[in-house]
């Protein structure tokens, strides 16, 4: 294997490694602002109880969100070093904000909400909540610009030539306020939101299942319900925004997330399907001209096909991205149709009536990081074979001083790491989750109801 | 150009730069330092009290790295593109070690098992050791240069790297964090575990010297061109003069029983050693080896103008507001350490 397929496995396994957490920690910050807030607000023991334990499990995701994401920031200059030089000028900018406003922010005040609950008032203690939540809104701020910026360069010029070439910014927030940072950001700000609130619904799906922690589970389900509830819907619309910013600005991505070939065709949108990509045409279930119809308002209207491009120019394993793609929409109404379903159930005054709704609750932290995986990989992958779509190359962005056998031991090490970090994690996680809440709160459970599940009352 | 006080932006980012790493190895210093040393207090918990020093802060501190690989990316990425891709190996390494050692904080008062803390407590340690020595080995290759060519692609490989005069400054690096540790230590402990520490501080600052000393004449051996600058400008000497009065002092102040006092005269210690070190290297960054006409110097690797001054502008509102809510963090957690139910 050559160096640029060996340097592109290592990105994408230690950066999706790395996505696991911050989606979580994003989230949760948001979750522990609410419970916190809701504790200074009732002076309600029960949501203090709440929010010492999740900051508990913050702190574990944090850990670990911090450790993978330094193997990120130097990993540009280790295995993409020309595409460092190449963009150093405007990304470069970016990094260095991340850095001062938000990692600083976050890290800084993490001590005080982790290790300050005798030290400081409560009042100071949730400022500490919230700053640690604004930080890791913070860091995907920047990083999502920097990574849109590849996408849909614009605010710069190109200088030098040859080897040399290299991109400088010319106006800040152009390069900032590029053509689908803003689309992009709100979908993976949403995206953490999911994250954050269904590792909490799931948890307390699981103790009201267990019959532990009942009252407390209730009220922590009902704050993550209504997020989450608030997020689905919120990300059918900023996934909206962004397909019609790809349509625009990538035709060719978009055109490999629906698999669509011919330009001269109406082009139709697939809920399920396969792309044979020797036939060049997609097979499934499909609205016919639906696409044509969400761009133009008209269901016969053409709209640019794979065809269309250079067979350079395009994106080569189309049907890895029509499904990535597809299955996160089909992930984002799955998690619109359960959280409106429950809501339903809220209002009729059922919420906990059913065992098989806790039952798929618990499971479900599962969708959301899925989600964002296959959204990261679809965007991605959409965006091949260019690294800053248009200019420079994926094959040319190498780091020209490292040779395979380096990569080969450097992805093999952090296989080893990772593989450790997530037995150790899930492994932590767990225990923490068996353990539970501090003592002095668990409600005595009436001798009946250990056979009688009480959600079910 | 533009300048700001007669600096032209290069020049500028390039102390803005020297700073960071300046405040970095003065803070993640004294904790990795507390790491290195972490091994000898025997008692559970003299491990916890020695750990909950620096539980509130360490994740902080070690901000000021990332910060630093943005700010070298951001303000002279062929600096950054160069140096990272020459020190493949050596970086992996680094960042095995890094991951190891923060997962050893968070993980090691999770479980009761002796076996599970006592392994967490050597790879805390031992990974404290390593990174520190790996900072060093790259600064030594820093001093020196490494095998550059025209395109700044580094021509050599791993084993080039880990020369004679690199290991010296990576003990050297070491001793620099230890004794910084110990002093930060002695500050937050109490009873038996300060007085151990007291002594563990007086051995450390020998270690140092020792290895400072020999540092120093490694140098005029290995890196003519250093000597001769000390040569070209003879006030430069107070510079190695300051550090070793910095030493003699914190010894002092320890003696007094001042312990804030020999902190900070600790960390003037560690400024004054990388001070040396810019001075040093000003106005290159990377020198090459091959040839002084391909060395990186502040001006060919800079980013433009335009985002220079961006980014000052960037750092101007920033590191006042880092350095606000720093000193809150450090001012709350201020004294002995008490261990409670938050604690590691
Ligand atoms: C600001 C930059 C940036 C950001 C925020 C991300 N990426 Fe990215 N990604 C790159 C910058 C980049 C890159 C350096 O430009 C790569 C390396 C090779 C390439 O073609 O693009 C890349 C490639 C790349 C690939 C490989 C695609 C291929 O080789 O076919 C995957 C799967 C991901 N990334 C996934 C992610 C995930 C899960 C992210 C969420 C955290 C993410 N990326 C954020
Ligand atoms: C390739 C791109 C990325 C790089 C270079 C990167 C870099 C980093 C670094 C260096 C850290 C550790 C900071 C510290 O020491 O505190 C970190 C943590 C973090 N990153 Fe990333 N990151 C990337 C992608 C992302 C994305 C896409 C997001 C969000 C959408 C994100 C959000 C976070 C958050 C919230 C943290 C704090 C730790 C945590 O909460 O898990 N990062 N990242
Ligand atoms: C509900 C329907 C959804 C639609 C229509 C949609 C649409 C899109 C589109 C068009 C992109 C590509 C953007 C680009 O390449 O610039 C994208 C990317 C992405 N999606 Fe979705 N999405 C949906 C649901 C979800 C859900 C539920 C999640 C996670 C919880 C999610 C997470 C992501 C992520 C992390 C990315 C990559 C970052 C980005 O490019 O914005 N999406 N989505």
């Amino acid at each position: 294997m050559d160096v640029e397929i060996l340097s592109r496995i290592q990105f994408a396994f230690t950066v999706s490694f790395h996505y696991i957490y911050p989606p979580l920690s994003i989230g949760l910050g948001v979750m522990l602002v609410l419970m916190e807030g809701a504790y200074l607000k009732t002076g309600d023991k029960i949501y203090e109880t709440m929010t010492r334990f999740w900051i508990k499990v913050f702190a574990l995701i944090f850990g670990i969100g911090v450790a993978t994401g330094i193997v990120m920031e130097f990993e540009f200059g280790t295995n993409w070093a020309t595409y460092s030089r190449y963009v150093g000028d405007i990304f470069g900018s970016a990094l260095a904000a991340e850095g001062i406003f938000a990692f600083a922010l976050e890290s800084g005040f993490l001590g005080l909400l982790l290790f300050g609950w005798n030290r400081v008032t409560p009042k100071v203690h949730f400022f500490a909540t919230i700053m640690v939540a604004l930080g890791s809104m913070f860091s995907a701020i920047w990083i999502v610009v920097a990574n849109s910026w590849q996408q849909t360069p614009s605010g710069f010029h190109l200088v030098g030539n040859g080897l040399k070439v290299r991109a400088e910014i010319t106006d800040f927030w152009a390069m900032v306020f590029n053509p689908s940072s803003m689309d992009r950001l709100s979908h993976v700000l949403v995206g953490s939101l999911l994250a954050g609130s269904f590792l909490v619904l799931s948890v307390h799906a699981y103790y009201l299942l267990k019959n532990r922690y009942v009252e407390l589970s209730k009220k922590a389900f009902k704050i993550a319900l209504v997020v989450a509830s608030v997020a689905g819907i919120s990300q059918l619309l900023t996934g909206h925004n962004s397909a019609e910013g790809v349509s625009k600005n990538q035709p060719a991505k978009l055109a490999a997330f629906e698999g669509h070939y011919d330009s001269m065709k109406a082009a139709d949108m697939f809920l399920l399907g396969y792309v044979d990509m020797n036939k060049q045409k997609a097979y499934g279930l499909k609205i016919p001209g639906g696409l044509s119809f969400l761009l133009h308002q008209n269901f016969t209207a053409p709209v640019k096909g794979l065809n269309a491009f250079a067979i350079n120019d395009r994106p080569k394993p189309i049907n890895a991205i029509f499904q990535t793609y597809h299955l996160m929409v089909i992930i984002g109404m799955t998690i619109i149709g359960l959280t409106l379903f429950s809501l339903f159930l809220w209002w009729r005054g059922k919420l906990f009536s059913y065992k098989w709704l806790m039952v798929v609750f618990s499971f479900s932290v599962i969708l959301p990081q899925l989600a964002n995986q296959l959204g990261w990989f679809s965007a991605e992958m959409g965006r091949q074979p260019w690294v800053v779509y248009g200019l420079l190359r994926t094959s040319d962005a190498l780091s020209k001083a490292v040779k395979a056998n380096q990569v080969i031991f450097s992805l093999v090490l952090f296989t080893f790491i990772y593989t450790l970090l997530f037995s150790l994690f899930i492994y932590l996680l767990n225990k923490k989750i068996h353990h539970g809440f501090e003592v002095d709160v668990v409600e005595s459970i009436p001798e009946y109801s250990k056979r009688n599940i009480a959600i079910l009352n | 150009m533009h300048n700001i006080l007669g600096l032209d932006y290069p020049t500028l980012w390039f102390l803005v730069i020297g700073a960071v790493f300046t405040g970095y190895a003065i803070l993640d210093g004294f904790d990795l330092g507390a790491g290195a040393l972490h091994l000898f207090f025997k008692k559970e918990e003299s491990r916890r009290v020695a750990l909950n020093a620096i539980g509130p802060v360490w994740d902080g501190n070690e901000v000021w790295l990332v910060i630093g690989g943005g700010a070298l990316f951001a303000g002279f990425p062929e600096v950054y593109a160069t140096m990272f891709s020459a020190f493949y190996i050596p970086f992996m390494l680094f960042l095995t070690v890094l991951i190891f050692r923060a997962i050893a904080i968070e993980f090691r008062s999770k479980e009761k098992m002796l076996w599970w803390r006592k392994t967490w407590d050597i790879i805390y340690s031992v990974s404290s050791i390593l990174i520190a020595v790996l900072l060093g080995v790259v600064l030594g290759n820093v001093m020196q240069g490494i095998p550059i060519d025209k395109d700044f692609e580094y021509q050599g490989g791993f084993f080039n790297l880990l020369n004679p005069y690199a290991i010296i400054t990576g003990i050297t690096t070491l001793a620099l964090f230890m004794m910084h540790g110990a002093t930060y230590l002695i500050m937050k402990t109490e009873n038996r575990l300060h007085t151990k520490l007291r002594l563990l501080a007086k051995n450390t600052s020998r270690f140092f010297v020792i290895s400072y000393v020999t540092l120093t004449m490694a140098t005029l051996i290995y890196l003519p061109q250093a000597a001769e600058k000390f040569r070209l400008h003879p006030y430069l000497f107070l510079l190695p003069l300051f550090t070793i009065l910095t030493i003699i002092n914190t010894r002092r102040l320890l003696e007094k029983g001042v312990y804030f006092k020999a902190f900070i005269s600790s960390a003037l210690t560690s400024a004054l050693l990388l001070i040396t070190v810019t001075v040093n290297l000003f106005p290159n960054i990377v020198l090459s080896t091959i040839n002084p006409a391909y060395n990186i110097t502040i001006y060919n690797g800079a980013s433009s103008e335009k985002s220079l001054g961006i980014m000052l502008t960037i750092a101007a509102i920033g590191v006042p507001l880092v350095a606000a809510y720093t000193t809150f963090v450090f001012w709350t957690f201020r004294g002995k350490v008490k261990l409670d139910e938050t604690s590691y």
